[in-house]
Parts: structure tokens; C-alpha cells; sequence
């Protein structure tokens, strides 16, 4: 079986206050040196049979009417080997 | 004839009887929705309540718009049937594209529960006309995704076409751009807000306010002399 991920961001320009809330946590546990946080999801889609192009078609598809809002969130589709 | 006005019940919605009460205090006939039936049980109206649907997995609304309920009311709200979307019913109606923008989590990541004061912007919707435009009111708010988001030109679209119906008075409970607390479509017959009028109808209940019962009479006179 291939696995495909699909990776969700809220796009850029929308404020992520769970990201910040981690952000403004990691000097307090220690960890210096962060600008910026921002959360995101991964899917990681086990598929049945080979990973061809008509499949990640199907899976684009996917992901843009149901796995991402992409009124407010980016995705990006890879195939892991 | 009285009016037929439905309110869908997804597994996870917990306001379906608050909205059923108060569709029957208005003077029409509550009717219970069930989000597997594609049938709508030939209803004048349709109620999205407040809740959970799906347990908010993924985003809140997304998998329920979906739902076979959702497939049929989608295609009826387009032909012009009045559809209110309250809470989690707006975050449906954002997520099914009826309405625009989306809905996010709380800028302070808190669930907030409150009796929150509304402006209302406009009266000319199916589930506003009892108000005057500008009227204030109070009725309870608790939700955890709030926040209504939409890009600029979005946001200038719906001030332009007074399609704001409702505006957060006094405090900004959950980050919303231009303190949005509910919005139309632009036929003016699908609503949603994610403050909770079904919650302000009865005397004896709460702060004993009823400024909520209005969006239910508005439909009811709308269906019964359109």
C-alpha cells in the first residue's frame, strides 16, 4: 500500500491563535529562538493499489472539497514512498 | 394553513428542542428533521440548531454538510427556502457555501458562554423582519468557533450589500472581522448567526428576556403572507 499526505495550513494571512498560544509557551518551557508558529493538519492516506495519476487526481479533489476549507486554509498533496 | 417549519437533528446537535419550542411559541408547526432523510417533510422553512454535529471533527460543519439532510436543504435553500443557521448551524451554512467566509476557532482559544448584546442590521431577511434595523437586543452566545473570517473584498461586498445582519455591541467575544455575528445570503433568505435566539423566548427562562422569538415570527409572517 502507498501512503499519500495531505498537509492543511491556514493560509497566511489568517490569524492562528492556537500557533501563537504554543509560540508564547516555548521560551517559558526553555526552547529560545522562535519567531513564529503556525498549526497546521496532517492526513496520511493509506491507498489501496498503485498511486497513479488519476488517483491523486481523486485525491486532490478530496482535499480541496472536504479535507481543506479552502476559503481559509492551503493544502499540499505528496505521495510517500 | 400553519407553517411547516423543520429543524435537523445531526448526531452531536444538542439545540433542536430549544429550536422546536420556539418555532411552536411563534405560532407554527414544529417539525423534527433527521440529517440521514434526504425528505424534508414538505417544510416552509428549515432551522440548522446549534450543537456538535458530527462532534466538530475536522472543522465544525464540515462533515455535515455532507449529511443527505444537508444535499437536499442545499439544493432548496438556492430555490429560495428560508434557512436559519444558529451556531453550528452557521458554521453548516458557512462550510456548504450558502453563506460566505468560514468560521475558526475563538481568538482567545476559550469556550465562551455570555449573554451578549446584538445590533441588528437589517430587517430586510426572511428571519429579521419583526426588528427594526438598529435595534438592540441581548440573547446568550456559547460557542467554541466563532470567529467569522472572510477576505477583504468579501467583508466589503456584504457591507456594501447590507448583508452584515447582526454586529456584536460592546465586546468582541471571539475575534470576528468587523464584529460579525451573523450574516445573510443576498436573496435575503438564508441566515446565520452564532449567537442563540432560540434560547431568548420564554419569560420564565434565563434573564427572562424573549428578544430571540422575533427571528421565529419574522419567518412565520414571511410564509404566511409572502
Amino acid at each position: 500500500m502507498a501512503r499519500v499526505v495531505v498537509d492543511v495550513m491556514l493560509k497566511p494571512e489568517i490569524l492562528d491563535p492556537q500557533g501563537q498560544a504554543v509560540q508564547r509557551a516555548l521560551p517559558r518551557l526553555g526552547f529560545d529562538g522562535i519567531a513564529d508558529v503556525r498549526q497546521g493538519k496532517r492526513f496520511e492516506l493509506e491507498v489501496e493499489g498503485p498511486v497513479d495519476e488519476a488517483v491523486l487526481a481523486r485525491i486532490h479533489e478530496m482535499a480541496e472539497t472536504f479535507l481543506a476549507n479552502t476559503v481559509i486554509e492551503d493544502f499540499v498533496v505528496k505521495v510517500e514512498s | 394553513m400553519t407553517a411547516r417549519i423543520g429543524v435537523v437533528t445531526f448526531p452531536g446537535t444538542l439545540d433542536d428542542q430549544d429550536s422546536l419550542r420556539a418555532v411552536r411559541l411563534a405560532g407554527a408547526e414544529p417539525v423534527s428533521l433527521w440529517h440521514r432523510d434526504k425528505d424534508l417533510k414538505q417544510v416552509d422553512a428549515v432551522v440548522l440548531a446549534g450543537g456538535f454535529s458530527y462532534g466538530d471533527y475536522l472543522r465544525a460543519g464540515a462533515i455535515s454538510r455532507f449529511s443527505p439532510v444537508m444535499e437536499t436543504i442545499i439544493d432548496q435553500a438556492r430555490a429560495g427556502m428560508p434557512v436559519l443557521g444558529i451556531c453550528n448551524g452557521f458554521q453548516i451554512l458557512t462550510e456548504s457555501h450558502l453563506l460566505p467566509g468560514a468560521m475558526l476557532r475563538n481568538n482567545h482559544l476559550h469556550f465562551i458562554c455570555r449573554e451578549q448584546k446584538l445590533r441588528v442590521e437589517t430587517s430586510r431577511t426572511a428571519w429579521t423582519a419583526d426588528y427594526t434595523e438598529g435595534q438592540e437586543i441581548q440573547i446568550p452566545l456559547k460557542n467554541m468557533d466563532g470567529r467569522y473570517v472572510a477576505d477583504e473584498r468579501v467583508l466589503d461586498e456584504l457591507e456594501a450589500e447590507g448583508r452584515v445582519a447582526f454586529r456584536y455591541l460592546d465586546f468582541n467575544p471571539n475575534g470576528s472581522l468587523r464584529d460579525i455575528a451573523g450574516i445573510t445570503n443576498a436573496a435575503g433568505n438564508v441566515v446565520g448567526l452564532m449567537p442563540h435566539p432560540e434560547h431568548a423566548v420564554e419569560p420564565l427562562i434565563g434573564t427572562g428576556r424573549t428578544d430571540g422569538l422575533g427571528f421565529f415570527t419574522s419567518i412565520l409572517k414571511k410564509l404566511v403572507n409572502p
